[in-house]
């Protein structure tokens, strides 16, 4: 079901783990749906004074396809100015990794996702001025966000009931 | 490493020799259609009653109470849609929220027909709670169907208390016994109706039975030739019954010796999996099938660690969401109050007649390995 490229970059995944001075961060997905991305970009000037990502890296918890997506995005951002950084789409990372199952390719959108979070994140902190596009994904992003929230809350409380009712029986495990 | 290591025995089985041996003779030397007069058709006619009565013994019933079938979801279908058809009176079924789709998605269907189904809750362990059952039977409970083994979990549930009361409550009682079979020694003294497959124990895909209890009566699915006493029309699956009986005296026979080596395995890979930080075994420790372990590992998703096990040529599953069409983590597991994140992170590890120590050994050696590399690439750290 996945292509030689996604089995690769599974992997051998590029960029991956966490950067410690990073200029900033964009954090997508929830556990409730199985897929979080965590995206560091570090970004400096080039010799002609444009901004570019000079340092980028991940942590993603998820399926072959989200490890995959992270580390292909990851290649295709690096080095790039923020602006070439920012027209990268789900699509561009999907076809260069040949293609993803129709069911996975919300992985994709995730890796693009994060980038633009990290993206927007460091316009916004250096009070830049930020693309009409990137702003309205970024709201939709924060709804998105915010309604996973939800539904993570509304688990974690369906969970707490069914501890609270329950005896455990006699499985030992290690704190959840 | 150039022969993998199969620890994914419930989704199916490697046939075993002597198995394929038993059913080669009848594709192409006693190939005759079993409703036929002469020879060739008495030939097999023999082999199907011989197979018949082969399980019947094995089971305690007699022989006209095993109907064949194309396999388990078939026999599952079958005793509940052809059940319910056949008693219209009563419109009311019992079935628990554990059970495999095969039970479940008929019940949903009959659901959809008008009738009524009680989908009970089960424990922390996957055990369903035996007043809870008293308290749904109702006057027009036809159908009581629960599973005997789970298939993802291993939890064994109480099937003779269970029969017990719905014999007492004049309630037909159905387990799906797939995983159970050839397992665990079970007493069908108070089952009506019990499903089972030949390919989960060795034997060949696509056939399986449908235990039928003297006396109750079915619809049937399948309207054709009157096979199977008029239950299931369909020429025999010769070859599929020859192997489906032999597999079943094989499990049988050698219950006692696989199981406890299962057993063994199963206590060594507990073991070694609870030393790993972060993790929680899934299921019940002791009233569970020898053959399957459940576990779920923090920080971590399940189906990238299949595919880091499947690099390492071992074969596995898991119950995360990324692995089903639905994005839905697997219903099971949730069922069983499994924490969310911990749902994602699951592993089912289930051993067979042909797994050895040294690939026990080998798995445990490579799995604290990608279970440390996936740790390492994810945001959610251990212990923190």
């Amino acid at each position: 079901m996945y292509t030689e490229k996604v089995i690769e970059h599974f992997r051998h995944p590029h960029n991956m783990g966490k950067m410690k001075d990073y200029s900033a961060v964009g954090k997508v997905g929830n556990i409730v749906c199985g897929d979080v991305m965590w995206l560091y970009i570090k970004v400096d000037k080039d010799p002609k004074g444009r901004e570019i990502i000079c340092d980028i890296s991940w942590e993603t918890f998820g399926c072959t396809a989200a490890i995959a997506t992270s580390s292909m995005v990851s290649e295709m951002a690096k080095g790039k100015t923020l602006k070439e950084a920012i027209a990268i789409t789900n699509k561009n990372v999907a076809s260069e990794l040949d293609g993803l199952p129709p069911v996975k390719m919300h992985c994709s959108a995730l890796a693009a996702d994060a980038l633009n979070e990290a993206i927007y994140e460091y316009l916004t902190q250096n009070q830049h001025e930020i693309p009409d596009a990137l702003k309205r994904r970024h709201e939709r992003l924060a709804k998105e966000m915010a309604s996973l929230e939800e539904r993570y809350k509304a688990f974690l409380a369906k969970e707490q009931v069914a501890n609270g009712t329950k005896t455990a029986g006699d499985v030992k495990h290690a704190p959840d | 490493m150039d022969k993998c290591i199969y620890l994914d025995n419930s989704a199916t089985t490697p046939v075993a020799a002597e198995v394929l041996e038993a059913m080669t003779p009848y594709f192409c030397e006693a190939y005759g259609n079993a409703s036929s007069l002469h020879a060739s058709g008495r030939e097999a006619r023999q082999a199907i009653e011989k197979g018949r009565a082969e399980i019947a013994a094995i089971l305690g019933v007699s022989p006209s109470e095993i109907v064949f079938t194309s396999g388990a979801t078939e026999a599952n279908n079958l005793a509940i849609i052809g059940m319910a058809f056949a008693h219209e009176e009563k419109r009311h079924i019992i079935t628990s929220k554990i059970e495999h789709h095969a039970v479940l998605y008929p019940c949903q269907w009959l659901e959809s027909q008008g009738y009524e189904v009680t989908t009970l809750d089960v424990d922390k362990t996957g055990r369903i709670d035996l007043e809870q059952l008293k308290d749904a039977i109702r006057k027009d409970t036809l159908l009581v169907s629960i599973m005997a083994g789970n298939n993802e979990i291993g939890t064994l549930q109480p099937v003779e208390e269970i029969g017990a009361i719905c014999r007492e409550r004049g309630v037909a009682f159905h387990t799906d016994a797939v995983q159970a079979y050839g397992k665990v020694q079970l007493s069908t003294d108070s089952i009506d109706l019990l499903s089972v497959s030949a390919h989960k124990l060795h034997g060949p895909k696509g056939v399986g039975f449908l235990m039928v209890r003297k006396g109750f009566s079915l619809t049937p699915l399948l309207h054709g030739g009157g096979h199977e006493g008029g239950r299931r029309s369909g020429t025999e699956n010769t070859p599929g019954i020859v192997g489906l009986a032999a597999s079943s005296s094989l499990a049988f026979n050698k219950m006692e010796e696989t199981t406890a080596r299962m057993r063994r395995f199963k206590r060594r890979l507990i073991e070694a999996i609870h030393a790993i930080p972060g993790t929680r075994l899934n299921g019940h420790e002791t009233e569970s099938l020898p053959h399957i372990v459940n576990v779920s590992f923090q920080g971590i998703e399940g189906e990238s660690l299949v595919m880091k096990l499947d690099e390492h040529g071992i074969e596995t599953s898991t119950g995360s969401a990324c692995s089903s069409p639905t994005l839905e983590p697997s219903h099971v597991l949730l069922a069983i109050s499994v924490p969310i994140s911990m749902a994602h992170g699951s592993l089912r590890i289930s051993t067979g007649r042909q797994t050895t120590r040294e690939e026990i050994d080998a798995f445990l050696d490579v799995l604290p390995r990608v279970v440390e590399e996936l740790r390492a690439i994810s945001p959610f750290k251990v212990g923190e």
